[in-house]
């Protein structure tokens, strides 16, 4: 005469959990894949820098082999522009961009600068005889200046205030070299 | 004395000295062939095929374009860089050099693969270990499906001892009730599902 098995050992032979070691690393992974997912998701969801906020720093080599750190202009306002010499919208505000520049030098108080952009530098050499453009100009090695600034396109200018934080934000080219000076003028101390 | 053996008197070294120039002629034979050789390697861009340049740019991205392979975006940016690999490949460097070199100019992302190296690690660690998970899920869930089909089969093959000892009212219970134990197990199991249904 035989008792049937109890349901517990049933489950007993039917099927073995997995040790909470594993269940444990399991739902770890798992957690930090999405977290990572989010970040990135949440990074590519950013714009650009805002104004009001501290502008990133970086140090460019230009095309004459000059070392230039933001960190040494500080106490001056800084044009950053970024271009490219495959960009048409750039060309239009070339010229006045470099009238600005013959305009502010004297003072000293400001400083233009010219980031190319994802560029070849015998094009980009073309595009700055063509333009006869005299302020310091760089390539963007590795996309890191445009990353920092979570950059989306050419042309793009970044204005940073004497303190350092970015005052203007203008996406697409300047109209005129009017609008330039209206953007720059109210940063320079009176 | 063997003639052979005596030595010119005039000219002792006379067939030494033979040797010696006609092995430095043509050392020298060999040195302006290999030099001509390496002006021949440094080829102008206009003898670097279409094809060549291709092969390299499909292993590259345009760093302006989303998702457009160097070879087939049709920009004045990618026809500068295609330019850029003609003039390379010209230079005699090497696809790997190019690549290189891109990646210093315009970052990871104009590669066609991402670099095995910090979080672009996970692209090539994940898949993997996804299917690995997925197999190994879907075995346990096949030898659960299969094993209380077994369960059931061997259930009238199990010896005594492994069930629990009745107690002495319980074998008295029993030897009164004589019913077979595969028939009380389905009348229990018919029960359970009657009041699951309730």
């Amino acid at each position: 005469m035989t008792i049937p098995p109890s349901e517990p050992f049933i489950q007993k032979i039917t099927s073995r959990p997995l040790s909470a070691w594993v269940r444990i690393l399991a739902w770890g992974g798992l957690l930090l894949l999405l977290a990572i997912l989010a970040f990135g998701l949440v990074r590519t969801q950013q714009g650009p820098v805002s104004v009001g906020q501290t502008a990133p720093h970086f140090t460019i080599t230009t095309f004459e082999s000059q070392q230039i750190r933001m960190t040494d202009l500080k106490g001056k306002v800084i044009v950053v522009n970024f271009w490219a010499s495959w960009c048409k919208p750039c060309e239009s505000e070339a010229a006045d961009l470099e009238a600005a520049w013959r305009y502010y030098q004297p003072g000293g108080d400001v400083v233009f600068l010219g980031v190319d952009y994802v560029d070849t530098e015998p094009e980009a050499r073309g595009y700055l005889n063509k333009f006869d453009i005299t302020y310091p100009n760089g390539p963007d090695l590795g996309t890191r200046i445009s990353q920092a600034y979570r950059m989306r396109g050419v042309p793009e200018t970044y204005i940073i205030s004497p303190s350092g934080i970015l005052a203007v934000q203008k996406i697409g080219p300047f109209a005129s070299l009017a609008e330039i000076k209206a953007a720059i003028d109210p940063l320079l101390s009176p | 004395m063997n003639d052979k053996c005596r030595i010119n008197p005039i000219n002792p070294h006379g067939k030494s000295i033979i040797q010696g120039m006609a092995a430095l002629y043509l050392a020298l034979v060999m040195a302006c062939l290999s030099s001509v050789s390496s002006f021949a390697q440094q080829a102008s861009p206009s003898t670097i095929t279409d094809d060549q340049v291709n092969a390299v740019a499909k292993q590259l991205y345009c760093p302006v374009c989303e998702n457009t392979p160097l070879d087939v975006c049709p920009t004045q940016a990618c026809a500068q860089w295609r330019d850029l690999i003609r003039l390379k490949l010209s230079e005699g460097w090497t696809s790997q050099q190019i690549k290189t070199y891109f990646v210093q100019q315009y970052g990871d992302r104009v590669l066609a693969a991402p670099p095995a190296r910090g979080l672009n690690l996970l692209v090539y660690i994940i898949p993997p270990v996804t299917i690995l998970a997925g197999a190994f899920i879907l075995f346990r869930a096949l030898r659960a499906w299969k094993q209380p089909a077994e369960v059931a089969a061997s259930y009238n093959m199990l010896i005594p001892q492994d069930f629990a000892q009745p107690s002495s009212t319980e074998q008295a219970a029993s030897a009164a009730n004589a019913v077979p134990s595969q028939d009380r197990y389905l009348a229990r199991l018919e029960e359970e599902l009657r009041k699951s249904d309730q």
